[in-house]
């Protein structure tokens, strides 16, 4: 496989309504978006984040351990 | 708070190891960083150096291959005869030990990492001298911190679990973080606290480590800080810890890759300043602000700062966009001058440094790195 073909398989079609292709394309004019693509892109890749949600690593029981030396240290009261 | 970088703290500590008949890799002191911060999250989602699809993807579109963010390799380079499969134990000198399970060993072009990290392939940056020395090949894999190296400062090493719940159990919910490499002088304090009267608290995070001639001392940054936050700051609002890594000097790149270590720590807020994490003219001076346009999905705000001066009219220390004074009123802060008094026994005047803080200073015999 050449280096374009597997740099194109790292990208997908996506399908949008034509009015809202042609709005993107008035709105990126002008602006550092070079294409409709990259600016769907910046615009899900920012919906996205926004929708983070942390995943918990610790128990109860660690938290409590590192309570106690946050305040050993002097970081807590 | 926001979610660690990718979703999910990292923390890969297995002190029970067994390590008998697995051979020994030596380390440096500032590869022993990169696998610390990797075990304790401060490089979340990382599990392990960078195997070649993450490697390729960073260099050519500053995020990782499953599109998260990252704009700095993380890397182990090699030569001799390892191989994929193998484990090996990493050993620095300072005491640091992790298990490391090589999973893909990949050939790399210098100049090319050169040039998408740094932004040139000149001999005389220190980043590219660096990766012009490496090894011929890399090796990517999970590893696994078995001891931690010894700290000096081992009150303000804080780990990311550990910061995150500090900030939870202060009331934080919005936490700015400050990086700094130097003592405080007064417009250091000016960005510190106009960034902090928006938000819950600030995180001040020196960067320890090797450092270049003439440099201050790490002691004599941690204890001036010290002082600062004794003297100037509320207790509830400020909170020192530092960051064991080493500095690339890859500016823009450089600047996210920071930006990415402060939320994993739990911060929502990262200050940029002017030229950060440059070195010489290789890049421009605001070149670090503009990079962050190109991440909407860093999850951590830039608060930008370009100048800022004590204005003898204003009677304070102000910056462009809100002082109309002629620059004849302007003192500009410059390090090199507030150092050359330090070093003639003067104490610098009060709009340029606490008289705390300089007093800390000139209680040391050398402040400076041979």
């Amino acid at each position: 496989m050449t280096a374009e073909k597997e740099e194109k398989g790292k990208y997908t079609t996506v399908s949008i309504p034509t009015p809202l292709a042609e709005k993107i394309k008035k709105r990126i004019e002008g602006t550092g978006f070079n294409s409709i693509s990259s600016y769907v892109t910046y615009v899900l890749r920012e919906l996205l984040a926004n929708m983070e949600e942390e995943e918990e690593v610790f128990s109860k029981e660690d938290e409590e351990k590192i309570k106690e030396r946050l305040r050993a240290l002097g970081y807590l009261d | 708070m926001p979610a660690p970088h990718g979703g999910k703290l990292v923390y890969r500590v297995d002190k029970s190891i067994d390590t008998s008949g697995i051979p020994e890799i030596k380390i440096d002191e500032d590869m022993a960083k990169d696998v610390e911060n990797i075990a304790y999250g401060v490089l979340s989602p990382l599990q392990g150096f960078m195997c070649r699809n993450d490697f390729e993807n960073v260099l050519e579109h500053m995020r990782l291959e499953n599109d998260v963010p990252w704009t700095i390799p993380i890397v182990f380079d090699i030569e001799g005869d390892l191989k994929e499969g193998d484990e090996v134990i990493l050993s620095a000198e300072g005491g640091t030990k992790a298990l490391f399970h090589i999973e893909d060993i990949y050939d790399y072009d210098k100049k090319a990492y050169a040039e998408k990290v740094f932004r040139t392939t000149d001999a005389a940056h220190p980043g590219v001298k660096k990766v012009m020395e490496m090894k011929p090949k890399l090796a990517g894999g999970k590893i696994t911190l078995i001891q931690e190296g010894d700290e000096r400062f081992k009150k303000y090493y804080l780990k990311p679990h550990e910061t995150r719940i500090l900030f939870r159990e202060k009331g934080w919910r919005e936490v700015v973080a400050f990086q700094t490499r130097n003592v405080p002088h007064m417009g250091h304090e000016y960005v510190q606290k106009t960034a902090l009267t928006f938000v819950d608290g600030i995180f001040i995070n020196p960067i320890i480590g090797k450092k270049k001639k003439g440099d201050f001392r790490d002691e004599v940054i941690l204890k001036s800080y010290e002082a600062l936050i004794e003297n100037y700051y509320l207790k509830e609002r400020a909170v020192m810890a530092i960051l064991r890594t080493m500095m690339r000097y890859a500016g823009p790149r450089e600047a996210i890759f920071h930006a990415i270590m402060r939320k994993n720590f739990g911060c929502t807020h990262f200050i940029v300043g002017r030229d950060h994490a440059g070195v010489g003219n290789y890049y421009g001076p605001y070149d670090a602000h503009e990079i962050f346009n190109e991440f909407p999905d860093l999850g951590i705000t830039p608060i930008f700062f370009r100048s800022f001066f004590y204005c003898k009219k204003c009677g304070g220390v102000v910056n462009e966009k809100i002082c109309p004074h002629d620059k004849e009123y302007h003192v500009y802060y410059s390090g090199t001058a507030i150092r050359k008094m330090l070093i003639n026994g003067e104490i610098p005047p009060e709009n340029m440094m606490r008289k705390e803080v300089a007093e800390i200073i000139m209680s040391y015999e050398n402040p400076f790195v041979d």
